[in-house]
This record gives structure tokens, C-alpha cells and sequence, in this order.
């Protein structure tokens, strides 16, 4: 098993640290896992991405143009990365400011309304857990009690008391993911 | 229990600097490579294990804060990134014509000039050929994981010890910015100051009635004395060409074409032998490992059995010309070289190696009705 | 013959009223006949023998006319590239904090090239010592202005004189380095008459005890001639010195403990 994923968002919303956040439980899966990120003045508010790769064997490139799942959190990402995600592969994004959305039918397409999601709960903050938990329903790759620990290992030790709400928003993202042709 | 961590090549190389032992780190910061000062001063690295950490006012302070340091035979070292390393190419000059040994890392943006911030592989030369005045050469480590940032540190400084030279490790910002899994060893403890004296009697340690005062100077004026001594530096890298030659071979065995890539370059090149070979093509890897000494005998072996390389770096050519040295003229070499920060994917590279060598030597087979072309 | 003496009668321990200290070496000291460095670097070795700092000195040379004062001085040292000679000594101090470390610096090495590096060793108040020779010329290169050139001095790259209006101002870098918190000490001494000669021995003396008080940097110039570089006698240089440099560079405690 090998899972090549992108995800593509604004600075800010949590883009690099969910990449971190799923790499890190899936080594506490026992996985080969890598992380790549977009680096330097797009980390301050313009657009940021990350690659993460989880694997059952050692990694050969930790970069790449082609990936199993793309995670898409604005227009520009979608503009980007649409078609960078292999044929028969998946593609997830919050539709919420998107103005055009994925056109492809070679690929998986669905939505997760993260941002309203995270709004009606309370917590910007949880964003991009939402978005996790929807990759998760459709990919389950990492077991519950390897996130846990992967957001243990993860979030500061003064940020621990947040693990319960960021494993609520998981569960939450995966309930809200759903296919696209039903948006429309 | 294995101490296993998902950590950023810099961090890795900063926690592996301080597991080997090291007694003090000087440096500047500069994106990409920021985060071993950051992360050495998060650590509280001197409480861990006493090693001095400063941040020095400039990277030319730095290395002549790690000269002073290495001539005491402490384990010392900076880390900084292109521009930065340009500075420092006084002290690192200095560093060879007197054989300290200490630990430089290099985590390579694209230049010339302030150039970018992105990943690159354009300071081979400058790394390799010796940067700085006068004939000298470095020990050039390639690592091209998280886990060899880490192990690097440590190896780096046996081998700058073991030979008194300075080790470089060549990384780049894809390897110092991007997180793996990376398995941690026990700490090394620090040396003594007895421990120096006793190991290495060259330093300044102070001059004590039982020996004769000690000096670390480059400086000879008389040309008969300067030309012995160049003699000797060059007779010892001879003997480090001979001896500490490192490199990876993968899936080179039955290998018919062959890219030869160090660092990030090396990990989408692997990537894309599996691409080529899940079609059919026999394509290997060699990785060098070491760039000082390179690994040209085995480089010479390998063209007596591929059909064509393609070098590929994130440069406009720079190891290409070693490895043509190399290989010299037994078989084709091409290359390929993405500048400006741009890091190749791994099918681009595999195309390009195939429309150099293969699909060529597809059309040849036909012309020259299905004899294959050597 | 008993109206003659020989030279091996003279040399008696009874009748030794002076002799170099035993931490310079017997290698003929490669300064011009008149110059204030051989003044000098006895006065450091003396203070170090006297001190019993032998053993636990280390000591930076830097580019210029010292150069080559590992030569002279019986003592474990490190030869600096131009102007780094404080790094360098911050290096040593930091992972060596129980040693004496000393730096010997021209002007061109010390106000010009090393500015930087003397200005943040002195601004972290590193525990070494810094002694800071200005004879307002570069000396091994063959006279060229150096940052401490007085105006209108004549120089072989100012042959007109120092015009402040294209060649810029002397640097008083002793006073600027005297105004940072990291400074504990800082004298200016020459060594052109046995009474000036005995205070910068006196400041020497403060300057390397301080250190092993850990206080901070402490910082000794000491204002000296070039008779060469100036082309004049020896005397003539001194009294140059006395008529010319004092006024622009006067001597004394510029910043004494509390």
C-alpha cells in the first residue's frame, strides 16, 4: 500500500499541520511516511501545500507531480493541483469559495463543508481536522487510535487538551463528506 | 525501545549533531536552515549536554568562531545555507591550510546572487572544487533522507576527526524542510579537556612544561616549506579518495541505463527507476554518497555494462563533468537540471532519459534492422 | 689579565639587574629597530609569567605586522584571518571559559577589516582580552592608510595627505567600543618612555585580571609608532607621536570598573 496525497490550501488554515498530523499517525502505524512542504513567504498567508505519503515500503520521492488523493481548500489550489491527481484517484475540497469547481470524470470527486462545519461547531481551529476525518472516511488508512497518538505526538504538550474536540471533528468530517454530483 | 521521531531534515541534523557529542555550534540564520539554530536553542542543548550554542553576528564570525573551537580539537560546527556559505569561504580556506576538523552544513537554495529560497544542488562546485583560495578539498556528504541528516551529523564528524579535515554535509532545502521517520541513537558523551590532550596533543589546550608550545597558523613564507606542506595535504586526500568512497547502488545489477543523482535529485530519480521498470526498461541508480571522494571507479565499472546516463541535478550541470571524468567517454552521458528552485518530477526525469537513450535506441534497432546499438 | 672582564664573568646571577622573561623565545624579533611591538609583546609575556598564566594561555595573532607573533611568544596561539581575530577568540573562550585568551590587533586588522567582529565580541562582552596596537598605518603591507590615519596625513595610499572629505574620518574605535555594555576595561597606553612603559604594564596587568574574574571584555591600546611607515628616525616617530597622535588619541583609562 502506497497513498501519494497533496493538500493544497491558504496559509493559515492548518494545511501543513494536518499533513503533519497524518504523518505522524501513520508512523505510529508502523508506516514509511513523508512530508514535504511548500516553504519560505507562502507560509505567510498566500498558498501553501504539503505532500504526504504513507506507505508499506520505503519511499523513493518525497516529491511528486502526481498523487493518489488531492485535498483542495481554495481556488487557486484547485486551479493547481485538479489535475495532478492520478486517473481513478480521489479528490476532496470544501466548496466554500470555490467559483469553479473540479470538472474531471476519471476521478473520485467529493465535498466536505469544513468551514461552515467548523463555524457551526464553535472552532475555526478544527478545519482542517474536519477535512481529515472526511479523507479518512473515504481512505481509512490510519486506525482511531493510531490519530490519537499521531495528535499526541503532534500537538504540543500545553495544546493536549484540545485532542478531544480535533478527535470530535474528525468523527464530524466524516459524517458531512459526501459525493459531489450531489452538490449540484 | 527504539527512539523513533518524524522530524524535518534540519532538526533531525541538529538532534544528531547533539547526540554525537558535539561541543558547540556557531551560526547565522538563513532560510532554508534556520531551524538548527531554532531547534538546538529550543532544546536547550547546552543544558543537555553542556555544548556551547551562539548565534554569531555574521556567518564570517561564524566559522572563525568554529576555527578558534576546532584548534582547542573541539567538536564544533556551523550551518548555514548558499549565500551564507559564500561568506564563510575565508574561514574555510583558513580551516584546510591549518587541517581542523569540523562539521559544515549547506542546506543549498537556488543562486547566483540572494537567488531564492528554493531547493537546489547549484553549489557542487563551490563545494567540491573547493570554494575558497588555494589547493584544498572537503569531505562532501550527499544525504538524501531525513534519517541520513541525522546520521550524517555523527559520521561527519569520525570522518573530520579520523583525517583532520572539514566535513561538509551538501543538503538542500527539500531535504532540510520536508519531515520522515528517523530512528535515534544513544548520546555520545562529550569529550574532557584531558580526554583532547591526551587524543589530539596538535591543539591548543594551553602550554604545558612537558611539550612545546603548539601553533595552528596556514601561514609559511619560506615557498620550499609551503610546497611540503601543500604536498602533504594533497597526498592526504589521495589517501581519502582511497579509502572513503561512499555510494548506493540501486537496482543496478542488471542495470541498461543508469542515473546518477545525489540528495533530493537521487529520491526522484529512485522513483522514477520504479515508474521504468514497471514498464519494462532496466534502469538503475547510482547515488553518490560521498561528492568528495567520488565514486569514479564505480561509475567506471558501471559504463562498461549501461547503455547510456543521465545525470540528473538540480543544476545546470555541475557533477555531470565528474561523472564524464569518470566514465570518460565508455558511454554516452547526458543531463538533466531543473534551475531556479524548480525540483524535477519523477516521470519528467524518466522521460527524458528515455528519449535520450532509449527511444534513440529504438529507432537505431529498427535502421540498423534490430541490432541493438552499444 | 685582571684589568679585563670577560663576558662570561659579567654574567652572573649576582649581577643581573634586568632580563627578558623566559615566555619570549630566543627567535629574533622580525619588528624594525624602533617599533613599539617588541615593547609590547614583552609586556604581555611578562604580565603572563608573572600571572603563572603559561599554561592556560591562548593567545590569537592576526594579519599585519604581528603576524607572525606566535614566533616570539612562548605560548600555545592561533593565527586569525584578517580582521576575525575576536571570533576567533570568542570560539576559544566559549569552549575553553577557564583560559586566559588574548587577541594582538593592528588597526587595519582590528577598526577597519575585523570592525564587525570587534564591535559584537566587545557588545556580548566575551571574557577575553583584546590588546589593540595603532600606529595609524599599515605597517607589513608597506604604509597604507589605515583607519586610524590622522587628517592630512601623508600614506602611501593618501600620498596627499588623509582628505577626510573623500577618505573618510579616523576611527576612535577605542571610545566607540568604551560606550557598550559588554566593555569592562578600556585603557589607551603607549610604551615610548620607561614611565609610559610602566602604565600600560599597570593596565595590561588590570586588563588580564579582570578575565579571570569573568567581567567581561577588557581592552588595552596602546598608541605606538611606525618609524618606518611614517619614514622618520625612531626619535623623530616618537616624537611625532607625542606632537600628533596623543592629541587626536590621548592616553589614559578610558573605562574603568565601578
Amino acid at each position: 500500500m502506497t497513498e501519494e496525497i497533496i493538500i493544497a490550501g491558504f496559509g493559515g488554515q492548518g494545511v501543513l499541520s494536518m499533513g503533519k498530523i497524518l504523518a505522524y499517525s501513520g508512523m505510529m502505524q508502523d508506516k514509511e511516511v513523508s512530508w514535504f512542504p511548500s516553504y519560505g513567504p507562502e507560509m505567510r498567508g498566500g498558498t501553501a501545500n504539503v505532500t504526504v505519503i504513507i506507505s508499506d515500503e520505503r519511499i523513493s520521492s518525497p516529491i511528486l507531480n502526481q498523487f493518489d488523493t488531492a485535498i483542495i481548500l481554495n481556488q487557486q489550489s484547485m486551479d493547481k493541483f485538479e489535475n495532478s491527481v492520478k486517473k481513478g484517484g480521489l479528490l476532496i475540497y470544501d466548496p466554500n469559495g470555490i467559483t469553479r469547481h473540479p470538472v474531471r470524470t476519471d476521478i473520485d470527486i467529493y465535498t466536505v463543508d469544513a468551514a461552515d462545519e467548523s463555524a457551526r461547531m464553535g472552532s475555526a481551529k478544527v478545519f482542517n481536522m474536519i477535512v481529515l476525518g472526511a479523507f479518512l472516511k473515504l481512505k481509512p488508512l490510519i486506525g482511531p487510535e493510531y490519530m490519537h497518538k499521531g495528535l499526541e505526538k503532534s500537538l504540543p504538550a500545553r495544546h493536549h487538551y484540545t485532542i478531544p474536540e480535533n478527535e470530535k471533528a474528525i468523527e464530524r468530517g466524516k459524517e458531512i463528506i459526501q459525493p459531489k454530483f450531489l452538490l449540484n | 525501545m527504539k527512539d523513533i521521531r518524524l522530524m524535518k531534515g534540519n532538526e533531525a541534523f541538529a538532534e544528531g549533531v547533539i547526540r554525537a557529542g558535539c561541543d558547540g555550534y556557531f551560526g547565522y540564520p538563513i532560510t532554508p536552515q534556520s531551524e538548527v539554530l531554532e531547534y538546538l536553542a529550543a532544546q536547550r542543548a547546552d543544558e543537555r549536554t553542556g555544548m556551547v550554542v551562539l548565534q554569531a553576528e555574521s556567518e564570517i564570525a561564524s566559522i572563525h568562531m568554529v576555527y578558534g573551537g576546532a584548534a582547542c580539537g573541539k567538536k564544533v560546527l556551523t550551518s548555514s545555507s548558499s549565500p551564507g556559505i559564500s561568506l564563510m569561504q575565508e574561514g574555510i580556506s583558513f580551516l584546510a591550510g591549518t587541517e581542523l576538523p569540523c562539521l559544515l552544513l549547506n542546506v543549498v537554495r537556488g543562486g547566483p546572487g540572494l537567488g531564492t529560497i528554493q531547493p537546489s544542488q547549484s553549489d557542487y562546485f563551490q563545494a567540491v572544487k573547493g570554494g575558497g583560495h588555494g589547493d584544498y578539498k572537503m569531505i562532501v556528504l550527499a544525504p538524501a533522507s531525513v534519517q541520513e541528516m541525522y546520521d550524517f551529523a555523527k559520521l561527519g564528524f569520525d570522518l573530520a576527526f579520523k583525517h583532520r579535515i572539514q566535513v561538509m554535509i551538501l543538503s538542500d532545502g527539500a531535504i532540510g524542510q520536508m519531515m520522515e521517520k528517523v530512528e535515534l541513537d544513544d548520546q555520545v558523551p562529550r569529550m574532557t579537556n584531558e580526554e583532547i590532550i591526551q587524543k589530539y596533543p596538535w591543539t591548543t589546550t594551553g602550554k604545558t612544561p612537558d611539550r612545546e608550545r603548539n601553533i595552528i597558523t596556514s601561514l609559511d613564507l619560506n615557498p620550499v616549506r609551503q610546497e611540503i606542506i601543500n604536498r602533504k595535504l594533497q597526498e592526504k586526500f589521495k589517501k581519502i579518495q582511497e579509502t572513503e568512497v561512499r555510494f548506493e547502488r540501486i537496482q543496478c545489477d542488471d542495470a541498461e541505463y543508469l542515473f546518477v543523482a545525489y540528495g533530493s535529485s537521487a529520491r526522484i530519480c529512485q522513483k522514477a527507476v520504479m515508474l521504468g521498470r514497471a514498464r519494462g526498461l532496466k534502469i538503475g541508480l547510482l547515488r553518490p554518497i560521498t561528492l568528495f571522494p567520488f565514486p569514479s571507479d564505480e561509475l567506471a565499472k558501471l559504463s562498461k555494462q549501461v547503455h547510456g546516463i543521465l545525470c540528473v541535478e538540480m543544476s545546470a550541470g555541475q557533477m555531470v563533468e565528474d561523472v564524464r571524468l569518470s566514465v570518460n567517454g565508455a558511454v554516452p552521458v547526458e543531463h538533466y537540471g531543473r534551475l531556479g528552485g524548480i525540483i524535477p518530477a519523477p516521470d519528467e526525469v524518466l522521460h527524458v532519459l528515455e528519449e535520450n537513450f532509449i527511444n534513440e535506441t529504438m529507432i537505431s534497432e529498427s535502421a540498423a534492422g534490430g541490432e541493438r546499438k552499444s | 689579565m685582571p684589568d679585563t672582564i670577560t663576558r662570561e664573568e659579567i654574567c652572573q646571577p649576582e649581577n643581573m639587574i634586568y632580563c627578558r622573561t623566559p615566555l619570549l623565545t630566543d627567535a629574533p624579533l622580525s619588528y624594525c629597530p624602533g617599533c613599539g611591538h617588541g615593547t609590547a609583546h614583552r609586556l604581555i609575556m611578562e604580565v603572563i609569567e608573572e600571572m603563572n598564566l603559561q599554561a592556560d594561555t591562548i593567545g590569537v595573532a592576526p594579519v599585519g605586522c604581528s603576524v607572525l607573533a606566535y614566533d616570539f611568544l612562548d605560548i600555545d596561539m592561533q593565527q586569525a584571518a584578517h580582521g576575525r581575530a575576536p571570533a576567533v577568540a570568542t570560539g576559544i573562550k566559549r569552549l575553553m571559559p577557564d583560559k586566559f585568551v588574548f587577541t594582538y590587533q593592528g588597526d587595519g586588522d582590528l577598526a577597519a577589516i575585523g570592525t564587525g567582529e570587534t564591535i559584537h565580541a566587545c557588545n556580548r562582552g566575551e571574557n577575553i582580552t583584546i590588546f589593540f596596537v595603532n600606529n595609524g598605518i599599515y605597517g607589513m603591507t608597506g604604509g597604507q592608510m589605515a583607519p586610524t590615519t590622522l587628517p592630512n596625513m601623508k600614506t602611501a595610499t593618501s600620498p596627499f595627505g588623509r582628505d577626510v572629505q573623500t577618505m573618510g574620518y579616523p576611527l576612535k574605535i577605542t571610545e566607540l567600543i568604551a560606550m557598550l555594555p559588554g566593555t569592562y576595561f578600556v585603557s589607551r597606553q603607549s610604551v615610548h618612555t620607561p614611565a609610559n612603559v610602566r602604565k600600560a604594564k599597570k593596565a595590561i596587568e588590570k586588563a588580564i585580571s579582570y578575565q579571570k574574574l569573568n567581567k567581561g571584555l577588557s581592552f588595552v591600546e596602546i598608541v605606538s609608532n611606525c618609524n618606518s611607515g611614517w619614514k622618520m628616525t625612531p626619535l623623530e616617530s616618537n616624537k611625532w607621536m607625542e606632537e600628533n597622535m596623543f592629541s587626536f588619541f590621548p592616553l589614559g583609562d578610558i573605562k574603568v570598573p565601578k
